[in-house]
């Protein structure tokens, strides 16, 4: 480690030393290092490789404000190294470079590719022959972007949490102007947050709640996410202070970008804040007194200024007391080239507008120190609603006019630098183009050329050539890059740089890794409360929406015949249960539903489908009219939560006499189906259940087992069966009392999906599965279910009308299969023409009917019995012959005994 | 998209605790010709400034209730339970 001597303000503590690695070998630090000042410490110059040439980039900024030291920590790609803290033990790997980062290949791009590669190449270069695409495809998209992510992620092996904040204020930027502020609004009694990305500690200050090392990423009308460590801040304040400072730009000149090559603040930062000398042999160029202030800070830390270029016109008195070191300020001077292999080994300096051999000098250098001005951070500001307009004087866009309830403060809002106590001259668009490739934008490197060959290809506006070039658009969110590329549009176009405007500010301001974004991982699961004894019974549990059920307890088939040749008992507690009561309650859900609700008779059960304003199944569930003002809906389980909403969204609007309770979580509920269902039952209640008494689609209210429930006699699955409702915490009491009584007449738990074999029997459709959004009443064979002659105008009334005089292009009807292969759901049904003109929504093999059932939606011509259709199922040819009955028990004869 | 919204139930919530039901399009009266209904149905006004919409708190109350909110700002002027019947719910 080579460190300077102790430097007044440094941030590390040299007794205790940090190790970490960096792609494997071992790199020494101080406490307060951050890996970008530890390896450069170490000697590290090649810091990462440019993104489309594959060029060394070394640091430039040490502010995480440019793309130039991004590297992987830890497996996370897309962290800075000049500013991510050092810690014990971490994991540093560099990105894009293969094999490494001294010896790429990829660097091949920039020696001989780049005709091959202008702005736009992969629809230039690679698009003949046209049938070679995938293959250039698979090679762009590898060589595309920065990083890897690691295929597989333990889960949730990194915890991030939103912090909702409400304040008074909020500043952004912990700056002295920040701190100001903030501290005066505290004073004043508002409830202030400060915001601070930089490195150094802030002193507590009374009343502000100080997020440090924290960065704002965007402002959303008025909410401004805050990045800190594991956390984001959602901050919402009723008045926003920026203090967001400004960026010191960099200057366009060939080999603008080699290692070595240094803004200013970055080098003083190397050598203040971590006492690591950014050279030995340094040549300046600068715009403004700061470069001439970094010459006298490095001359200080022991490095020899070679030369230094002005390419303001006086001589300032920053530029006298250099003179008074022995360093002589060429004025009207710039840098017109670094050259060097591996980093800088000379500059080129020369007199501003002339070039040529004759006017240039050539000087032997470690470090090319840069300042090109500075341009205030706005978009923060922007995005909130402020406006810029060019200043001439200062060559950067600056504040114009600024919304209600936002101020700003410090260098963002026009302060120092550029003032008239440091005057500042404007760059030229590019210098030394002569000598070589010249950078305006490093994060997607795209040079002065690309910027002129997009203007002259026709984008010739600053947001064309943005999206053209991709200038602005990496990492750097245009920091480094907008001014420049303003610069060279202005130049190429002949416009002025108020009339090339600027791109549209955006967020993120700050590179911010999705899974701050994601928040917490949240899997919300629901699960009934009987769903301790399907895992003791050792079901197959898996998602059924946002529950977890079980698919089966082993063997599908034998349990689907368990129920038609004894008993089966399944838990249905996923079910949408609504009470919807008051005197209203029977119109209410006559105009909610296709058929007639208010002529149920107390303690009977109707089947409803519901639809859309549009005509289309939307859900459906039964209805039981348990008195006068109370009916009993069930729902789909996975549309439960929209059914509540639709129901109470009308309700809202029609303001009837009517109130809704959602019972889905607070009841549990079993089908409890079979030939010997009855007996079951029977020894477990006093309540008649003979035939004659208790009638198919009767629903009764019974102790059973000693709890209230209601029983709903209904057949989803075609045998007898009864659908038992009870409050929640008897559910299990329940499943148990019917499991004992059943235990010498055969019962056995059944599974969703015996479930479906059962139901798919029945020709019971399942909305979502058998449905999608553009099927109606009339197309899936239940045009008994609309009663169009209801005095209601329910909803879904006109679109139906209109469905009933047309014959639907296809209908929903059953097929059986002979060859015993099973075809994929989705699997397309042909028209006479081979053409595609339906699908298959539902197939099992039936073990009772020993055959392939499934439903499919078929031309209507064709949805008759007996008519065959062509299933075609990934690349097979299956003929499929059309039945429209249920498949099992046709006459419900059955169902009803 | 950030704001908060003032539930007339609960009172003040971020948005996110909410759900949208989209502007408010009144449900014919009587029988539309198949042209209106097509309007109704599918057809939104889509307004850059002050609309009447509906918001439903999802994570609260579960009540619907109408917002005027300016679409440009996110700025919301009033909210309110609906006051009377047939306004136009779900469409």
């Amino acid at each position: 480690m080579s460190r300077l001597p102790d430097q007044p303000g440094e941030l590390i503590n040299r007794l205790n030393v940090i190790r970490f690695t960096f792609d494997g070998k071992p790199v020494e630090a101080y406490e307060g290092d951050t890996v970008g000042s530890a390896l450069y410490a170490a000697g590290r110059r090649t810091f990462s490789r440019s993104f489309k040439y594959h060029r060394r980039r070394g640091l430039l900024c040490c502010a995480g404000q440019c793309p130039n030291c991004i590297v992987a920590v830890d497996g996370a790609p897309g962290v800075r190294a000049c500013t991510e803290p050092v810690r014990e033990g971490m994991k540093v790997e560099h990105l894009n470079a293969q094999p490494g980062l001294d010896l790429d290949v990829m660097r091949a791009t920039d020696l001989v590719g780049t005709k091959f590669t202008p702005p736009g190449f992969y629809y230039k270069t690679f698009i003949r022959p046209r049938k070679l695409w995938p293959v250039y495809e698979k090679v762009l998209r590898h060589a595309a972007g920065l990083g890897v992510l690691r295929e597989e992620q333990p889960e949730r092996e990194w915890r991030t949490e939103y912090r909702r904040r409400h304040a008074d204020v909020l500043v952004i930027g912990g700056g002295a102007a920040g701190q100001q502020a903030a501290a005066a609004a505290a004073q004043s009694g508002d409830d202030v947050v400060l915001v601070d990305e930089g490195p150094r500690p802030i002193e507590p200050i009374a009343g502000v709640e100080i997020l440090a090392r924290a960065s704002a990423l965007g402002y959303f009308d008025g909410m401004v996410p805050v990045w800190q460590g594991d956390t984001l801040h959602q901050i919402r304040a009723r008045r926003h202070v920026f203090a967001t400072g400004a960026i010191e730009q960099p200057l366009v000149f060939a080999g603008n970008d080699l290692p070595g090559v240094m803004l200013s603040g970055g080098a003083v930062r190397l050598t203040q804040l971590y006492a690591v000398s950014p050279g030995t042999r340094a040549v300046v160029a600068t715009t403004s007194d700061r470069g001439l202030e970094a010459a006298a800070t490095l001359h200080d830390a022991g490095v020899q200024i070679v030369a230094v270029a002005d390419l303001r016109t006086e001589r300032t008195a920053a530029a006298r007391r250099l003179a008074e070191r022995g360093i002589e300020v060429l004025i009207d001077h710039t840098i017109l080239a670094a050259t060097g292999g591996k980093a800088v080994q000379s500059a080129v300096l020369g007199p501003n507008g002339v070039e040529g051999a004759s006017v240039e000098k050539t000087f032997g250098c470690d470090l090319v120190v840069v300042s090109g001005g500075f341009a205030p951070a706005t978009s923060l500001l922007l995005q909130a609603g402020a406006t810029t307009r060019y200043d001439t004087a200062r060559g950067s866009f600056v504040l114009d006019e600024l919304p209600p309830n936002v101020t700003a403060v410090g260098d963002v809002a026009g302060g120092e630098p550029g003032g008239e106590a440091d005057p500042v001259a404007v760059p030229p668009p590019v210098s030394g183009a002569g000598h070589g490739k010249c950078f305006a934008c490093l994060c997607e490197d795209v040079t002065a050329k690309d910027i002129h060959l997009s203007v002259e290809e026709g984008y010739d506006s600053i947001e064309l050539c943005k999206r053209y070039t991709t200038v602005t658009m990496g990492p750097c969110q245009g920091r480094m890059c907008q001014l420049p590329a303003v610069r060279l549009m202005a130049q190429e176009t002949g416009q002025s740089l108020e009339q090339v405007g600027t791109t549209t500010a955006r967020p993120p301001w700050v590179s911010v890794p999705m899974g701050i974004l994601a928040g917490r991982p949240f899997e919300p699961a629901k699960r009934s409360s009987i769903h301790g004894r399907h895992r003791e019974l050792g079901a197959n549990v898996k998602w059924a929406g946002d529950w977890r059920r079980a698919y089966d307890y082993g063997d599908p088939q034998a349990e689907a015949l368990a129920v038609h040749r004894a008993a089966g008992l399944i838990d249905v507690s996923t079910l949408g249960k609504l009470l919807v009561r008051g005197p209203e309650s029977g119109e209410f859900l006559d105009r909610l539903y296709p058929n007639r609700f208010s002529d149920l008779k107390p303690g009977r059960i109707r089947y409803g489908v519901i639809s859309s304003d549009a005509g289309r199944i939307v859900d459906d569930g039964t209805i039981c009219r348990i008195d006068d003002d109370t009916f009993y809906v069930t729902t789909t389980s996975s549309g439960a939560g929209a059914v509540e909403e639709w129901f109470s969204w009308w309700l809202a609007d029609w303001r009837m006499d009517v109130q809704l309770t959602d019972l889905t979580q607070g009841l549990s509920a079993v089908n409890l189906a079979g030939p010997r269902a009855r007996e079951i039952l029977s020894e477990l209640t006093d309540l008649d259940c003979s035939p004659e008494a208790f009638k198919y689609l009767d629903g009764k209210q019974a102790r059973i087992a000693g709890v209230s429930c209601l029983i709903l006699r209904i057949g989803f699955v075609g045998e007898v069966g009864y659908e038992i409702h009870c409050a929640a915490a008897y559910g299990e009491h329940l499943w148990d009392a019917l499991m004992r009584a059943g235990a010498d007449k055969g019962i056995r738990p059944f599974g969703l999906e015996p479930q479906r074999i059962l139901r798919l029997q029945k020709m019971h459709i399942l909305v979502g599965q058998d449905t999608d959004s553009e099927s109606t009443p009339f197309g899936a064979a239940m045009s008994w279910i609309v009663k169009l002659d209801k005095e209601q105008d329910f909803i879904g009334k006109w679109a139906l009308e209109h469905y009933a005089d047309e014959e639907p292009a296809t209908r929903l009807v059953g097929f059986t299969l002979g060859n015993g292969h099973v075809p994929t759901e989705g699997a397309v049904i042909l028209d006479g023409l081979g053409d595609p003109a339906g699908q298959v929504t539902s197939a099992r093999f039936s073990p009772v009917l020993d055959r392939v059932i499934g439903m499919a939606w078929v031309p209507s011509p064709l949805a008759r019995d007996g008519s065959q259709v062509t299933i075609s199922d990934e690349g097979r040819t299956l003929e499929a012959h059309i039945q429209t009955k249920p498949f099992y028990d046709p006459d419900g004869e059955v169902l009803r005994s | 998209m950030s704001f908060l919204l003032t539930c007339p139930n609960c009172g003040v919530r971020e948005v996110t605790d909410f759900g949208y039901g989209g502007e408010i399009s009144a449900r014919p009266k009587s029988r539309p010709t198949l042209r209106e209904l097509g309007e109704y149905n599918y057809f939104r006004r889509n307004r850059a400034g002050v609309q009447r919409e509906w918001w439903f708190h999802r994570s609260g109350c579960r009540a619907w209730f109408i917002a005027e909110r300016d679409t440009a700002t996110n700025e919301v002027l009033l909210t309110e339970l609906p006051a009377e019947p047939g306004e136009g719910g779900a469409a």
